[in-house]
């Protein structure tokens, strides 16, 4: 097979075979490229802006020697973004008149479609669960299913369906061994390149350094790197985006690395990677991790895109800032860090200087005495742009609260601390009483606005009654008592 | 039998897979947007009003016209015919002319040579706007006398008099949210010009025959010149009742126009933006009754925002009205429905039409006669629930004569263990101040049948080929619901066939004209007894030709799975049916049925609108935090009545589907528009329906056992598409139960519909007695 495709041109593997494409912009959504160039129709368009997972799609890439297979949005994934990878979609697991495959089948045994639209993408997500976690429970599947509507079934009958994939044979097509032949390895392999691939419009630098160049040299330029906010601008905002400098294919930017300062994570790292690792340092983001968007963005979106954007309603950064956690800055040859929350100046101003990119973020670990929690409020529990989003991390030691910092989104033009309530805290001991003063001194701290996910008065109250859960979980034994996601039927 | 397809058999009764499910799980079933188009094919779009209401002072569409791709732009002015969809009342421009009546009415199409051409054209329309004051909610256009129908009053007895001399007496408000239906497929059409001014439109539509009434009279020809084609929807829910003849009307003009085939898909923001939704209410009620909970009096000022035209608020509004009594008896009854003109999208059908609305009314008023009395509400509820022999007359006159209620009610009481659960809540309640439960049990009696009598007939089209397959095709559209699957079980059950030999095809107005809409939950009720009937005329044609040619009589003959017993002799269908064809038999019937009983006067609000109710009940534990007023339904239990099921797996699937669609209707779906009528929740992103997380594990479903339908219906089944909808009412009342255990019970619980975790916080902060700031 031949490797050699020059840097104008994309390669990806599909059934098999290396798809070359050329000539088309480098805009172009895998979705819309399936469906309207290669007239494979099978995956579906449902809000082309990466809520309902009708058009979801697996793509594998090459990791540790395997590949490692993981369900996206095909609808605001730039079809560049594929080049040297995998695509397989709901085609690709059964011929036509072939036996389907185990999740499709018990699809259909369990009664699992109704109207069918969705179903393709449900499909591809449980497959891709299927590849990952052979016998998933009830808890890994809802997770794995967060990103795909069903507004037919009322969920029951897929979540069965995904209960009862039977152990792979491991002979069938698309079976977990399959999925790793060498063949389809040699295959991968074939296509990666060794120099940058660059369509017009679109370039991918390999290096750090590369980067560095290309920033400079193209200072307005979008950097791009899951693409799951500069999706929309093209699918829903329609806007021209005419020179793009992906970040994915940068090899410094895909590292997490761990010291002293504490968990650094590149600017091309993947939610879907990142948030393990930040959870096993502090367990307590473990619901907001959960609850972050769904699967099939965190495969796409980075941790780092997310704090770059800076919308004030992104629900990485409260529990960030609240950690202390520095954004690592690059421009041309020379870096600097910043913490999170001097990063962002005003709504969608970032202390961010032409030509200068965001290079890693590092949180800190976990200091003695740490009580730390994130909480999200939305109108649904996932998969949902949060009405106030919060983290708290306050320290104590013997008893008294010696630093505190609280930090918000919802709650103003952008994330951001609560100093008066944060003054309310400290050189306090922790008690209730004093968690009651805080959530009063948030009403100096924000004035906040009424829009469609909740107005101005509820945002505040339940901004003050998180930090009154936040005192009260960490003196009660029973978090059912204070949680509804704790509890169990009478 | 030659047949491709593996023989699978089944019987009307079994479990029956969908008709399509191994295509929908490979990604081959084709849907609109997946069919090939011509080579000279357009895409196009519509160009929306920025503004709620104003006049239209000057539209400039020559950047447009002029952006890259685009091949033409239609107008008003380019509608042959009428400008026109609205099926009932002709206010619905196709495209607005002169004036805008709400933010996003279609104004302009554009056709270019890509989708994505067509949105970046539509984007450069040039509009000056004369703006008008615009009414936005119910309220606002009680105020000011702004209707698109009269009103309409319902009484029954002297509920005025009877007011005033009630033991008790209670005045509230019910407040119920709208919904979008938020199917995943999005309105689409292709419109193909064919010879001699005839139209071939592809159309994603629960009504064929109304897209093809309004695309003839749009393009002024004769209904016999349109044929439309629907194979299946990726779902309906009633929002693709009226709404897709816009969308088709659009495509076939510009089609009309260039000559061309022209595909019109919706982006989802424009699909939520255009198109009709569930009808917001208010309700203020006045109700008197006795020391028990017995209603003795009610009066209800029923109102909706039905936005800026009538579509389908007629019926909607009238069925509210025969909902509001749902299982309870109202002897002394006043419900006066004001059907209420907004500059908002027009409102339209959503599964169980305005019949959710109206039980919504009566069951808040039971759980607050309820609260004020310091009863349980189920006790209360049973002591209004209508009698099998007395107090079973409906306040529009008709006899509940198929009562199972009071079975699904004790049935469902014992086996959802709800008077523990009552006490053990209670408890929980009592030792909990951060996390409160409630529970609460509720009743649904549904009537089917389209209310306008006319709408109950349905038509169907069999053939026998002469290898002994067979083609069926009827007037009903599959949305997913499932109905192919059973009238494939239902011609299969007739002519003693496999189902795997019975082929269903794409709906088609040129096959079965005429057709009413696959609504009103009457899909296989109406459909099934016409291919039933189709059936049975060949079965009947089969029979006498084999008497006839082997010397049998017909109780000699039975057909059975493939295979035909005459006599001694067994055959194969495919042998009789060819030697049928070669003896000159026709092996083609159409089938056709009404319903039978029905009637309704609208002027008196009387008669017999329905042949048969379902019923069914649902009983839902939830847990509300009081800090946060976040909600989780912690366990449902069903028992719902579909007579004897068709396909006890389809069945199913609606009931569990109905009723999370309920929940997401009375939770998290919060439809936003802001202080200009802009519609702000217009995509999955800010519009939030239920996902998995929010199926209850614990969800147990049963379908009511040995109550056949005790009308003659198609195998004396029921009707199940809408009725389980209403199910989800359980939910809101357990949080409303939840929200109450936070006071004292001097305050009744102020919740309206959705339940977003803001309603519950408020309402709970407002039983304690709480400020808001």
């Amino acid at each position: 097979m031949s490797a050699a495709a020059d840097s104008r041109t994309l390669q990806f593997l599909l059934d098999g075979e290396v798809v070359r494409v050329a000539d088309l912009p480098p805009t172009t959504t895998v979705l819309e490229w399936l469906r309207e160039h290669r007239g494979r129709c099978g995956t579906k368009e449902g809000c082309n802006e990466g809520d309902c997972g009708a058009c979801t799609v697996v793509i594998g890439e090459l990791r540790d020697g395997g590949i490692r297979h993981r369900a996206i949005n095909s609808c605001i994934r730039l079809l560049p973004t594929i080049d040297g990878l995998e695509l397989v979609t709901v085609e690709s697991l059964a011929a036509a008149d072939q036996p389907l495959h185990p999740v499709q089948q018990a699809m259909v045994d369990c009664h699992a479609s109704q109207c069918g639209f969705c179903t393709p993408g449900f499909v591809m997500s449980l497959f891709a669960l299927n590849l990952e976690n052979p016998a998933p429970t009830r808890d890994q599947v809802v997770d794995a299913l967060s990103g795909n509507l069903c507004r037919c079934t009322g969920y029951r009958p897929i979540i069965d369906a995904a209960l009862a994939v039977p152990p792979s044979t491991e002979t069938t097509r698309w079976s977990r061994r399959d999925a790793q032949s060498a063949a389809r390895v040699a295959a991968l392999q074939s296509i990666q390149r060794s120099t940058a691939l660059a369509v017009p419009g679109f370039t991918a630098p390999r290096t750090l350094d590369e980067l560095a160049e290309a920033r400079a040299a193209q200072p307005d330029a979008t950097l791009l790197a899951g693409g799951t906010d500069i999706g929309l601008w093209i699918t829903q905002q329609l806007r021209e985006l005419p020179s793009l400098i992906y970040l994915g294919n940068v090899a410094e930017l895909q590292a997490i690395r761990q010291d002293d300062a504490g968990i650094t994570v590149g600017a091309a790292v993947t939610f879907s990677d990142a948030w393990p690792v930040l959870v096993a340092a502090h367990p307590a983001l473990d619901d907001l991790a959960r609850r972050f968007a769904s699967p099939l963005v965190n495969n796409s979106a980075t941790l780092c895109g997310n704090l770059g954007n800076g919308s004030p309603i992104g629900d990485s950064m409260p529990a960030l800032i609240a950690l202390g956690a520095r954004m690592n800055l690059r421009c041309g040859p020379s870096s600097r860090s910043v913490p999170l929350d001097a990063f962002y100046l005003g709504y969608q101003r970032k202390d961010l200087a032409a030509g200068e990119f965001i290079v890693s973020v590092t949180v800190p670990h976990a200091r003695p005495g740490l009580r730390l929690a994130s909480y999200k409020l939305s109108k649904r529990v996932d998969q949902d742009i949060s009405a106030v989003c919060a983290g708290f991390a306050v320290t104590v030691i013997d008893g008294v609260i010696v630093d505190a910092r609280l930090a918000f989104g919802g709650m103003a033009a952008i994330p951001a601390r609560a100093p008066q309530a944060e003054a309310a805290l400290i050189g306090q001991p922790w008690s209730h009483a004093v968690f009651d003063d805080a959530a009063e001194a948030l009403r100096q701290d924000f004035q906040p606005l009424s829009d469609l996910r909740a107005t101005r008065d509820y945002r505040l109250i339940a901004a003050g009654n998180l930090l009154r859960r936040f005192a009260r979980e960490h003196d009660s034994a029973s978090a059912a008592s204070l949680r509804v996601s704790a509890l169990q039927p009478r | 039998m030659s047949l491709s397809k593996p023989v699978v058999t089944a019987r009307v009764g079994d479990d029956l897979r969908h008709e399509s499910a191994h295509l929908h799980v490979s990604g081959r079933a084709v849907y609109c947007d997946d069919l090939p188009l011509p080579a000279n094919a357009l895409h196009a779009v519509f160009g929306l009003s920025p503004i709620a209401h104003g006049h239209v002072r000057s539209a400039d569409l020559t950047q447009v016209l002029s952006a890259p791709g685009v091949v033409a732009v239609a107008t008003a002015a380019d509608i042959p015919g009428d400008n026109n969809y609205g099926g009932i009342i002709p206010d619905d421009p196709i495209f607005a002319d002169g004036l805008v009546q709400y933010a996003g009415q279609p104004m302009f199409a554009v056709a270019a040579s890509s989708h994505l051409a067509a949105r970046k054209a539509a984007q450069r329309a040039q509009f000056e706007f004369e703006r008008l004051p615009a009414i936005l909610d119910i309220r606002s256009a009680l105020a000011a006398d702004s209707h698109v129908m009269p009103t309409q009053t319902l009484v029954r007895g002297s509920p005025h008099q009877q007011l005033g001399s009630a033991a008790h007496r209670l005045s509230g408000t019910v407040v119920i949210g709208g919904q979008d239906h938020l199917y995943l497929e999005g309105h689409i059409a292709i419109a193909i010009p064919q010879e001699d001014g005839v139209m071939l439109v592809h159309s994603s539509t629960q009504h064929p025959t109304e897209v093809q009434h309004v695309v003839a009279h749009a393009l002024g020809r004769a209904l016999q010149d349109v044929t439309v084609q629907c194979r299946r929807m990726g779902g309906g829910f009633g929002g693709k009742e009226s709404q897709a003849a816009l969308i088709a009307a659009a495509a076939a003009v510009l089609a009309n126009k260039t000559g061309r085939p022209v595909k019109l898909r919706l982006d989802r923001a424009a699909d939520m933006l255009m198109t009709g939704k569930r009808h917001d209410f208010l309700a203020d009620y006045d109700v008197g009754f006795d020391a028990e909970g017995r209603i003795t009096a009610l009066t209800v000022m029923l109102a909706s925002r039905c936005g800026y035209s009538a579509d389908l608020s007629g019926p909607v509004n009238d069925r509210a009205v025969c909902h509001i009594d749902n299982a309870y008896y109202l002897e002394h009854v006043e419900i006066v429905s004001h059907r209420c003109k907004t500059h908002t999208v027009s409102n339209t059908a959503f599964r169980g039409f305005g019949g959710p609305q109206g039980m919504m009314v009566i069951e808040q008023i039971i759980e607050d006669i309820a609260r004020t009395l310091g009863r349980d509400a189920l006790a209360v509820r049973r002591a209004n629930y209508y009698g099998l022999h007395t107090r079973n007359v409906t306040p529009y006159g008709m006899t509940v004569e198929d009562n199972v209620l009071h079975t699904i009610t004790d049935q469902l009481e014992a086996s959802s263990d709800y008077r523990r659960r009552r006490r053990a809540i209670a408890e929980w309640n009592a030792a909990n101040p951060v996390v409160k439960r409630g529970l609460a049990l509720t009743p649904v009696k549904f009537g089917i049948s389209f209310n306008a009598t006319f709408y109950n007939q349905a038509g169907a089209l069999l053939h026998v080929y002469k290898d002994g397959s067979v083609r069926i095709n009827h007037g009903g559209t599959e949305m997913g619901q499932g109905l192919h699957t059973k009238i494939v079980q239902i011609v299969a059950e007739e002519l003693g066939l496999p189902v795997s030999a019975i082929r269903v095809t794409a709906t088609d107005t040129g096959t079965v004209p005429n057709t009413s809409a696959t609504a009103a939950s009457s899909g296989s009720d109406l459909n099934g007894k016409a291919a039933q009937a189709a059936a049975r005329t060949i079965r009947e044609r089969l029979l006498n030709f084999a008497c006839t040619t082997y010397r049998v009589t017909r109780s000699d003959i039975r057909f059975d799975q493939g295979w035909v017993q005459i006599g001694a002799e067994r055959i194969r269908f495919a042998d009789l049916a060819k030697q049928a064809y070669l003896a000159r038999v026709q092996l083609s019937a159409t089938g056709f049925y009404r319903t039978p009983k029905i009637h309704w006067d609208r002027t008196t609000f009387s008669g017999r609108p329905f042949f048969y109710f379902a019923y069914g009940a649902a009983v839902a534990e939830v847990a509300i935090d009081t800090l946060t007023g976040e909600t989780r339904l912690l366990r449902a239990d069903i028992l719902h009545d579909v007579g004897r099921s068709l396909n006890p797996a389809l069945d199913r699937g609606q009931i569990e589907g109905g009723f999370l669609q309920g929940v997401g209707w009375l939770t998290t779906e919060e439809l936003w528009w802001n202080a200009n009528g802009e519609l702000k929740t217009h995509a999955p992103s800010t519009y939030k329906i239920p996902t998995a997380r929010d199926w209850a594990q614990d969800t147990r479903v049963a379908l009511l056992a040995q109550e056949p339908n005790r009308e003659d219906t198609i195998h004396r089944s029921k009707a199940v598409g809408e009725p389980p909808l209403m199910l989800a009412i359980s939910v809101l009342h357990a949080i409303r139960d939840a929200v109450a255990a936070c006071g004292d019970g001097s305050v009744l619980p102020n919740l309206p519909s959705p339940a977003t975790p803001e309603a519950v916080l408020k309402a709970v902060m407002a039983v304690r007695g709480e400020g808001s700031t």
